[in-house]
């Protein structure tokens, strides 16, 4: 088939979103509404310690002085925070031996996905941390992990068992101050991960970690602290997929991630969470807090494949605090229908020759708006600061619009700041040439959006980046499996 | 192999091709030749499916198959390759990435597997040393940044690769230099044999020294108005396309 204009939307149009299924499993869960008292009891049903709850509570105090944030280039119908339920966890408490112990439709869930627990563990180097609706439920690997001394376990575990890492770093990036959601999520997440690397240990797996939501109306608060002491190394892959649900999900994660001296960490995401219908209804709002510090001569490197949700907001950073450190930022947006994303990075040099690179792709189609808003910020202290920005833009039909807001401040005048950007569209000419060498449209397309796609892809861990491709089809394309 | 009978077709509403016969055997070389604007472009894309051109009368058959019942990629199925006059880029796909993916693509409306990894090496390996192509090559982005001889020779190598059985050179040798335009009709030659056919596009006169035709078309406002062997080519050279504007104000 030669590719017009009309047919190209038609095509876009007939995806339905593939995960749309909805897991019958028992669950606890509060009633709607966020108070004090709600805050406690999430904390007390965690059996969380005293300082932990007036953590919580404290950051109950400054999140209801706040105001919800306009400034982003998205427009949405605000999600009412009393009509929410805050906690919602899987009433089967999980402590497995073997798989033949969890809920079944649990595993048939993880089935639909393709991400079976049984596959999961074959594959060889990778621990599968699986959050299901707040609460983990499935640890792999975790014996291997701990003879080198690493930490990979839930977040309220990590309160419980090592409350000294914990206190020391929860929230000293992102403090619940910050803003209007990572405050909301401070006072009432409910689980997430954690992880500790040792001095001098190279993580000899990819940590990965499954999100997914799946009880109707609950917001989902994950929590992830990623600590990488001197000198170490760790690759933490984050991937995730929601259910269609009719009404708009929140989702207010935050992540923080700590390089201490010569440490690196690199971070990866998938995400793939309900975008809503084709008329635009229903999907999830992302609205999600990431950084990171770098302390001296550490890197710190985010990627990420965002192909879902209806509307996100998110912004992965590096303060660049100790001299020639090192961030990165790799990110692929996809938007189709009506799905609105406002993404980008902040690179904050605050030490000497520290440098930071930053790769963006967006691609548009539908009547989705796709924006990259990144600030690069350069402090007097930061001498030899170095940025290289690169924002690429994909368009495909008429409908849809391509954003960039580049805010550049050098506060030294040794600063280097590059900063480039395109535009294109997929051509009929590329489609036809494509065709006429007997590759379909849709593959065509497929081929066509990986290429452009391709320097953020390579940033990925081989079985993610498999994923992701397969992802960026499955956003863009009508059929193809 | 192809029979066309009395093609029409049109651009924007604008008739282009005005009754077009034309019949080619396997194991043939036909070369299409006329001044700018005489519809040739129009005659390779209508073959190879491009719907920007809407066929308003007509009958195009492939080994007796209705070519215009079939989509583009349907009839590179078939076996018709089209290399381009202007090839397009696609930035971040290899040429080695994109061989692979259209073979597969055919192999798969075939009802066949994907190519083994090892086979489809040695394939490339051979085709690209025939065409005086280095691995280096191999793993730039399609047509970007590449020189109008790479380009050129690119198109063969898919040629190459996917062994048509109809292959349609369209004005291959504009933008070649004489070494690269001897290295793409080398490239034509050895892949010719009596079971394939090969329609030649050109303004000049000069590629088909090096591919000789076993016919020659000459194709002036929509229709061809003479035809010949290779002769023709040469007379056209050297009495210029006035005197085949003369023949057709002729009526002939």
């Amino acid at each position: 088939m030669a590719y017009t204009e009309e047919e190209l939307k038609k095509e876009l149009e007939t995806k339905e979103y593939e995960y749309g299924f909805y897991t019958d499993i028992e669950s606890d869960t509060f009633p709607s509404g966020l108070s004090k008292d709600i805050v406690r009891k999430i904390s007390e049903k965690k059996g969380e310690p005293e300082w932990m709850t007036q953590w919580r509570l404290k950051a109950f105090e400054s999140w209801s002085e706040m105001e919800e944030p306009e400034w982003a280039n998205v427009n949405y119908v605000k999600p009412d925070l009393q009509a929410i339920s805050y906690y919602s966890a899987p009433r089967t408490k999980p402590k497995y031996e073997s798989l033949d112990e969890v809920d079944p439709e649990l595993l048939k869930t993880f089935e639909k996905l393709g991400i079976s627990i049984d596959e999961q563990k074959k594959l060889s180097g990778v621990a599968v941390d699986i959050v299901m609706d707040s609460v983990s439920v499935a640890t792999t690997f975790k014996k291997t992990l701990a003879e080198k001394g690493i930490i990979f376990c839930s977040i309220s575990e990590a309160i419980k068992e090592h409350p000294e890492l914990v206190k020391k770093y929860i929230g000293s990036v992102i403090p619940p101050k910050d803003n209007f959601y990572a405050g909301l999520n401070s006072a009432v997440f409910t689980d997430g991960s954690f992880c500790y690397i040792p001095k001098g240990v190279r993580c000899p797996m990819e940590l990965s970690t499954y999100f997914r939501i799946n009880q109707a109306g609950t917001g989902q608060f994950e929590r992830t602290l990623v600590i990488a002491d001197e000198g170490s190394y760790v690759s933490y892959l984050e991937g995730c997929t929601a259910p269609s649900r009719d009404e708009n999900q929140l989702h207010a994660a935050v992540v923080e991630l700590i390089a201490l001296d010569d440490a690196e960490i690199k971070y990866s995401t998938v995400q793939n969470w309900f975008p809503g219908n084709k008329e635009g209804k229903g999907g999830v709002f992302n609205f999600v807090t990431k950084r990171g510090i770098c302390h001296d001569r550490s890197k710190i490197s985010w990627t990420q494949v965002e192909t879902g949700s209806a509307v996100t907001w998110k912004y992965p950073s590096c303060i660049l605090k100790g001299d020639n450190s090192v961030g990165e930022f790799y990110s692929i947006a996809v938007t189709n229908n009506f799905q609105q994303a406002d993404t980008g990075t902040k690179m904050i040099h605050l030490g000497q020759n520290t440098k930071s690179t930053i790769i963006s792709k967006g691609i548009s189609a539908g009547k989705s708006q796709n924006s990259y808003r990144g600030l690069v910020q350069v402090g007097p202290r930061a001498k030899n600061a170095r940025n290289f920005s690169q924002c690429d833009s994909l368009l495909m039909g008429n409908e849809c619009g391509a954003h960039t807001f580049p805010y550049i401040e050098a506060k030294n005048n040794s600063a280097q700041i590059e900063h480039e950007a395109t535009t294109s569209k997929i051509g009929e000419d590329q489609i036809f040439y494509c065709n006429q060498r007997g590759i379909d449209t849709e593959k065509a397309i497929a081929l066509i959006v990986n290429g452009f796609s391709k320097e953020v892809l390579n940033k990925l861990p081989m079985e993610f980046a498999v994923e992701a491709q397969k992802l960026l089809e499955i956003s863009l394309e009508g059929s193809v499996g | 192999m192809l029979t066309i009978e009395n093609l029409h077709a049109e651009v924007e509403g604008k008739a282009i091709l005005k009754g077009i016969d034309l019949d080619v055997k396997a194991g043939e070389v036909h070369a299409i030749m006329g001044p700018n604007g005489s519809g040739k472009s129009t005659l390779s894309s209508l073959i190879a499916g491009n719907e920007e051109y809407q066929l308003t009368k007509g009958k195009m058959l492939l080994r007796g198959k209705d070519l215009i019942e079939l989509d583009a990629e349907e009839r590179a199925h078939e076996g018709i390759f089209l290399s381009f006059q202007y090839p397009v880029e696609i930035p971040g796909v290899s040429v080695t990435n994109f061989i692979k993916t259209a073979i597969n693509a055919n192999r798969k409306a075939k009802g066949l597997e994907d190519m083994p990894a090892s086979e489809l090496l040695k394939k490339i390996r051979e085709k690209a040393k025939l065409l005086d192509i280095d691995s280096k090559f191999l793993s730039r982005s399609l047509n970007e940044g590449f020189s109008g001889g790479e380009k050129k020779r690119n198109e063969i190598f898919q040629m190459a690769m996917l062994e048509p059985s109809l292959s349609i050179l369209d004005e291959t040798d504009s933008g070649l230099d004489i070494d690269a335009l001897k290295i793409v009709a080398n490239g034509v030659n050895k892949l010719k044999n009596k079971d394939n056919a090969t329609i030649v596009i050109t303004h000049y006169q000069r590629l088909l020294d090096y591919i000789v035709p076993d016919f020659v078309h000459v194709l002036f406002d929509g229709r061809i108005v003479k035809s010949g062997t290779k002769e023709l080519a040469h007379e056209l050279e050297a009495k210029g396309y006035d005197w085949i504007k003369e023949l057709a104000s002729h009526g002939v």
